[in-house]
């Protein structure tokens, strides 16, 4: 019976979805201020609606309903608790609720938060978000229920895929489709500026927030896929230029662009129709994502059970939505313009940089994430772009973003005068080569000249963000969240170029067959295979090794690196054994059995990679501070208390 | 309107044509669809469970219809699907062939001995999958999944996962031509 219940909750928030687009929408383009005020009330609906639906998945999960034929299909009894929860989207068709889920959420909390908006203005974003909603739950429910039923019962669950059954995969898909999700924020509110036909001055100062947030967490979710499939799949490999990753890179490229260009939009009403571009595409690429890990167009490692009449489906929507858009775009956005001028070496024109960077890393990873589908329909023969293709074009874009990133912080809004930061930013660029040139030579040996220049630039970056905010704290003077947020950012993309730099210059790396007693030497540490021992799981057997490794004769730590084999679906899964010595990962997996008691093992000494995790939290924190910024509680208050700035952005 | 704003529409009607052809020559990958459907099953020759000098393999079966169901006695579902699969034996519309799948269970040939002596046996034939060589070769995931053959040799249908009664007469049965049989036992070559 609940099941059936949370099929019917779907179909009302399916409704009330509908009624939210409509309202929102319609109402204040016909001027019926009770339509626009019922645009608010769908969404609480729709919210209700729709966590019921979610907790009566969970509901069956936790309770072994195998007459759901999504539980049957990704639940065991054997399964822990966590996982039978985490099973929730552990497949299409659960994931896709927990889409829907989040965009109520985000809604909802765009609901409350715009309450001191002006009201048809919030009444168009809410009515874009219905969209979007309508479209994905008309979706879920064509083509992907969760709640269909199997009859008769199975007696038990196919289990869920091993490869999720991971603390750290527990967390990765929610984290990242918040990121994903919270960018239909943005693209709603630049269409709403669209469908009025004039942006607001404050347009960028109510959007910012909710793009560092969605940013913030797309940062975290990606950095989390990338941890994870660092220490399960066993070959230590964090990023692979797979084209799930891919699809979760490039709207957070989009997504970075669209932050610089909001704060020029914000602090100088420039660049307006470029931001409302870069809202419309960070968006569609993450719809796109979507698209590509569930259509089966492209094959990955991460793609769910594909099927093409979902990808149909997908791609009409797509199609309606980003192409609804972009109409709307090319409609709109010439009537916004910007007359203010800027110079050469000013701030806009170094974030102008940046942005043309960052979309042209985009496009580069576009390009090769979808060359075999253009050499298809050229009739080409399959084509596998790989990391011989991404590293260098990426890099391209890349160093002159990273070098202009130290320089463009310190220009000044409007005038190109650099002339006072440049001692310093040439001492600090002193430093930083000086830094790079120590740890290669001095600490990692100089096999590796070039990496001086990533260790440099990423030093650079840190120490130039630090000039300003130490500068203001010895004056006394105080410092914004939003600039301390922005420096740690900064300061986080600085740690996590070093890292880079470190991890794929100084990583060793062996593959060993050992058998008991035996050991090898990797990278300069010991690795000694003790033995092997068969253990129990709650719903795997596996295979333990025990390898102690030391340096110098000295022990410094044992790895129990294992090898599980699910029961049910039979497929096995490494969990390698991993130890941190200051910021420098020893890991080992266990390979397999080479017989006669001897194993293969692939061993890697990673440096700095510790760092690789801290970057992008820096970064995530960044975001977190920047968006707690005085000025954004401000605009509510001054809504609240019905101090509106002055109108007139269109021309 | 300035045609320089037209840009990303373009742009992005170019790529939905992309994305359009992609997915019309995608091939239909995935748990649900395996991408071997509609394809010559790949070549396979496994011994017979009871008197292992003999063995059976696709060649022979050429002209035949037949369903090639994966099962282990390790394995909860099979159990589960045992019971439908004793039915539809008892249609006798089409032969179904079970691979006995040892997987890591050293004691699997004589457990699937047993096993089929008390639970019955729906099969006209069973053959041993002992290094899951033909396992990967068929792409299977988790016992039991079951393939259905033309006689051509085509896999018509993939079931990812047990036969239960309805799924039996909906998506086997109303595959076969009508009228079909159970062909005379099958011999074994050597």
């Amino acid at each position: 019976m609940l099941p059936e219940l949370g099929h019917f909750a779907l179909i009302l928030a399916l409704l009330l979805a509908g009624l939210q687009a409509f309202f929102g929408i319609v109402g204040p383009a016909v001027g019926r201020d009770r339509w626009t005020a019922a645009a608010t009330s769908a969404v609480a609906g729709q919210f209700v609606m729709i966590a019921t639906a979610v907790g009566i998945l969970v509901y069956a999960f936790v309770t072994y309903d195998f007459s759901v034929l999504y539980v049957a299909e990704n639940s065991n009894s054997a399964l822990p608790l966590m996982y039978r929860i985490a099973a929730l989207w552990g497949a299409h068709e659960g994931s896709l609720l927990l889409w829907i889920f989040l965009l109520a959420v985000w809604t909802l909390a765009v609901a409350i938060a715009s309450r001191n908006l002006p009201e048809r203005f919030a009444a168009r974003v809410l009515g874009v978000l219905g969209v979007l909603s309508f479209g994905f739950i008309l979706f879920t429910l064509a083509t992907s229920d969760p709640f269909r039923r199997l009859i008769p019962a199975a007696a038990d669950g196919h289990d869920l895929n091993p490869l999720l059954q991971d603390p750290g995969l527990a967390i990765h898909p929610p984290v990242l489709y918040t990121g994903y999700v919270g960018l239909a924020v943005a693209f709603s509110f630049a269409c709403a500026a669209m469908l009025e036909g004039r942006m607001d001055p404050d347009w960028a100062r109510w959007t910012r927030p909710w793009t560092t947030a969605a940013w913030a967490f797309l940062t975290c979710g990606i950095t989390l896929g990338s941890w994870w499939s660092y220490y399960t799949l066993g070959w230590g490999g964090y990023w692979a230029w797979d084209p799930v990753e891919n699809a979760s890179f490039m709207p957070w490229l989009v997504a970075t662009a669209l932050i610089h260009s909001l704060a020029v939009t914000e602090k100088r009403g420039l660049f307006k129709s470029w931001t409302l571009l870069l809202a419309i595409v960070a968006f569609s690429l993450s719809l796109m994502g979507t698209f590509l890990v569930r259509s089966g167009v492209l094959v990955s490692v991460h793609s769910f059970a594909a099927d093409p009449s979902r990808g149909r489906f997908i791609l009409v929507f797509l199609g309606l939505v980003i192409g609804g858009a972009l109409t709307l775009y090319a409609w709109r956005a010439p009537l916004l313009k910007s007359n203010a001028g800027f110079d050469l070496l000013s701030r806009e024109s170094f974030l102008l940089f940046n942005n043309i960077l960052l979309v042209i890393a985009a496009a580069t990873v576009l390009g090769g994430t979808l060359a075999p589908l253009i050499a298809d329909t050229f009739g080409q023969p399959t084509l596998s772009v790989g990391p011989p293709y991404f590293r260098p074009t990426f890099l391209l874009a890349v160093i002159p973003l990273l070098l202009l990133l130290s320089i463009g912080i310190h220009a000044s809004w409007k005038r190109g005068r650099l002339e006072a930061a440049a001692r310093p930013l040439l001492v600090t660029l002193g430093i930083a080569v000086a830094l790079g040139a120590a740890t290669v030579f001095g600490f990692y040996g100089g096999r590796h000249a070039l990496a001086i220049v990533g260790i440099g630039i990423g030093s650079w970056i840190i120490l130039s963000s630090l000039l300003d905010p130490v500068d203001r704290l010895r004056r006394h003077l105080s410092l914004s969240r939003a600039v301390l947020g922005m420096t740690l950012a900064h300061i986080g993309m600085g740690v996590a170029v070093i890292a880079l730099t470190g991890v794929e210059s100084y990583t060793s790396e062996r593959d060993i067959a050992l058998s008991a007693g035996a050991s090898a030497e990797v990278g300069g540490y010991d690795f000694k295979l003790l033995g092997t021992q068969p253990v129990e799981g709650p719903n795997y057997s596996a295979i333990r090794a025990t390898v102690v490794v030391s340096r110098d004769g000295r022990p410094i730590t044992t790895l129990f690196p294992e090898s599980r084999t699910f029961w049910v679906q039979q497929q096995t899964r490494k969990v390698a054994g991993i130890y941190n010595r200051h910021g420098t990962d020893l890991f080992v997996a266990l390979g397999d059995d080479l017989g006669a008691g001897s194993w293969s093992l692939r061993a890697q000494i990673r440096p700095m990679i510790t760092l690789l995790w801290l970057g992008p939290l820096f970064m995530a924190l960044g975001g977190a501070l920047a968006l707690s910024d005085r000025r954004y509680r401000l605009a509510r208050a001054e809504a609240r208390a019905g101090v509106k700035t002055p109108l007139g952005a269109a021309h | 309107m300035s045609p320089r704003f037209l840009i990303p529409l373009g742009v992005f009607a170019a790529l939905v044509v992309v994305l359009a052809v992609g997915i019309n020559h995608s091939p239909e990958v995935g748990v649900l669809q395996s991408p071997l459907v509609g394809h010559q099953i790949p070549d396979w020759e496994l011994p017979i469970l009871t008197d292992p000098t003999k063995t059976l393999g696709s060649r022979q079966l050429k002209g035949q219809w037949y369903v090639l169901n994966y099962w282990g006695t390790w394995c909860i579902a099979c159990r589960e699907e045992h019971a439908a699969l004793l039915a539809a034996q008892r249609d006798a519309r089409v032969q179904i062939i079970g691979v006995d799948w040892k997987t890591d269970n050293p004691t699997e040939d004589s457990d699937a001995l047993e096993w089929l002596a008390k639970l019955g046996n729906p099969y006209s034939q069973v053959v041993s999958d002992h290094d899951g060589r033909t396992a990967i070769n068929l792409g299977i995931a988790a016992a039991p999944e079951s393939f259905l053959v033309n006689p051509e040799g085509v896999i018509v249908f993939k079931q990812p996962m047990g036969i239960t009664p309805e799924v039996w007469k909906r998506e086997f049965l109303s595959r076969l031509p009508p009228h079909s049989t159970v062909p005379p036992a099958t011999p074994g070559a050597s």
